[in-house]
């Protein structure tokens, strides 16, 4: 076999790098959360809550003579999908954690890995950008973004629109950035120097060192976080109701609005609560368990 | 005072930079009244949430199945859905329905108060679940250990597992306390006058937008800020070596 250059200063590895690919999870523990216990229980909850507010709430019947489950289904369309050929409603807050948790990461991973640059000047500035996006308010966030930035850019003769969910989906991703920056320093930190020094005397260069033998052990490690994120964040995103952005929130509280009758108050708020919790709570199990997995005993 | 009001109503003649809050006396009260409810809706939520952490994770240890489940689904509902709809569900709907239940006109409590009602059972959860971490990483050899030493069960609590505990989970609890703060800005949805509700008046009626969010981000920052270099401060202290790490 021909010796392979691996870097510069050598041509006699001693070990090829070890190629990351093996899952860290599997089919198994999608499987085994679909019919966990805890799952069961929860979602199983949430149906006999809501079958006892409808009977509590069934002899109450609203302006036009229909009943609270009624009114909840005739809304329902609205509040999840948005308004009719437009892009709103509970989806919208479900694509914009997508796209906001994408970028954040795309961003963190980044600045993270700047954080442990030899470089001392990357290392501050990647500190400072992180600590300031952490320390921020989210909201305050949304509106800095929201207000700042023009509703359309010129390029040439070109006019681009920027809508208000694209700049809310830019503005949520600026703290994840800023925590995954976090968790990729802390992972990186946790793996013991010997690694590091080990990897040298094998003649890997820096960056392979970082990118083939550090980073498939911090992934592990990254995950369980990484996801808790992923729910603070979905959790945040009807925060852009307050902007105005038609997300399931507003379309809650313009249906409210429309209706005009406080009984219908705490069933539909707790409706549009399950909706979110439905999505997150598998997501906080999944993380758990990860979580217990990837523990070193001690 | 009046250098700096001078030097700010130069910066708006020259410059155009419109930082009413340091020449307009009438700005200048109600931002700051802005910022000092911020800062005591954050101290009472803090507060309270602290109390809600220590009771929910006692009540967790509880022999009836019952209670433990009770604090966990309290758990799973206010960690799996947003504070924002959390508010908005104390505020409009909780609020409609105790002060009908009730028969009292106008509402039960301000919107002050229901925010530091669901900002507070908010961090709550978040904070029993630190407590609970924090109890469990005590060792059982170290509490066995106290027990052949013929400490009672209060005095094992109060000399051993508490002051262990309180060591292990503060660095998380602090990162909750710091979330709290900045959660506070939520309260702007419900017309709470903190910094960030009183700075939109402000821009709405000088228009000045860029320069008071400017200000805002900056107050928070150091309001943060401050709150995480004490925290820092009181972790470096407490610090027992070769324990936690």
């Amino acid at each position: 076999m021909k010796p392979v250059l691996h870097n510069k200063s050598t041509n006699l590895p001693v070990l090829l790098p070890f190629r990351p690919g093996a899952a860290t999870w599997d089919a198994r523990d999608w499987a085994g959360l679909a019919t966990s216990k805890r799952f069961g229980l929860a979602l199983a909850l949430v149906l006999i809550s809501w079958l006892l507010i409808d009977t509590a709430y069934a002899q109450m019947v609203g302006a036009q003579g229909q009943t609270v489950w009624e009114t909840i289904v005739k809304w329902t369309p609205l509040m999840f999908l948005g308004p009719e050929g437009e892009f709103g409603g509970f989806v919208l807050n479900i694509v914009v954690s997508f796209i906001a948790m994408a970028l954040g990461t795309f961003l963190g991973l980044w600045l993270g890995l700047g954080q442990v640059s030899p470089n001392r000047f990357i290392r501050r500035s990647a500190w400072a950008i992180t600590q300031l996006f952490r320390n921020s308010p989210w909201l305050v966030l949304l509106f800095y973004f929201m207000l700042l930035i023009p509703f359309f850019i010129r390029i040439g003769d070109t006019r681009i629109e920027i809508s208000g969910w694209t700049k809310a989906t830019f503005a949520l991703s600026l703290p994840i950035m800023a925590n995954v920056s976090e968790i990729v320093r802390g992972s990186i930190a946790s793996i013991p120097t010997g690694q590091w020094d080990s990897a040298e005397s094998l003649a890997f260069s820096r960056s392979q060192t970082l990118w083939r033998i550090i980073l498939p052990q911090c992934i592990k490690r990254m995950i369980p976080p990484w996801m808790n994120w992923y729910c603070i964040l979905t959790m945040s995103t009807p925060l852009v109701s307050i902007l105005g952005v038609n997300d399931g929130m507003t379309l809650t509280q313009d249906a409210l609005a429309a209706e005009g009758r406080s009984e219908y108050l705490i069933p539909m708020y707790l409706w549009l609560m399950s909706w979110f919790f439905i999505y997150s709570y598998p997501i906080a199990l999944l993380t758990r368990k990860l979580e217990n997995r990837f523990a070193v005993n001690q | 005072m009046d250098t700096i009001a001078e030097f700010f109503l130069w910066l708006k003649e020259a410059h155009g930079i419109k930082l009413t809050i340091f020449y307009d006396e009438l700005d200048r009260t109600r931002f700051l009244s802005g910022v000092w409810t911020t800062i005591h809706l954050s101290f009472v939520c803090v507060v309270a949430s602290i109390v809600i952490g220590i009771a929910g994770a006692w009540l967790q240890t509880s022999p009836l199945v019952w209670i433990r489940r009770i604090i966990n689904a309290y758990i799973a509902f206010f960690r799996n859905t947003p504070p924002l709809v959390q508010l908005y569900f104390f505020y409009f709907a909780v609020d409609s329905a105790l002060s009908g239940l009730f028969g009292i006109r106008g509402g039960l409590l301000g919107s002050y108060g229901w925010a530091v009602i669901a900002l507070s059972f908010f961090a709550g959860a978040f904070n029993t679940e630190i407590f609970r971490a924090g109890i469990e990483a005590v060792p059982k050899s170290t509490i066995e250990g106290a027990q052949s030493l013929g400490y009672s069960r209060f005095q094992i609590y109060r000399y051993i597992t508490f002051p262990l505990a309180y060591r292990v989970c503060l660095p998380a609890l602090n990162n909750n306390l710091i979330n709290l703060v900045k959660t506070t800005t939520v309260a702007y949805a419900i017309a709470v006058p903190e910094t960030l509700y009183i700075s939109n008046q402000i821009w709405s009626d000088e228009y000045n937008v860029p320069e008071m969010m400017n200000v805002v981000w900056i107050v928070y920052l150091v309001l943060v800020g401050v709150l995480v270099w004490m925290m820092h401060r009181w972790e470096k202290a407490i610090r027992v070596p070769g324990f936690g790490q």
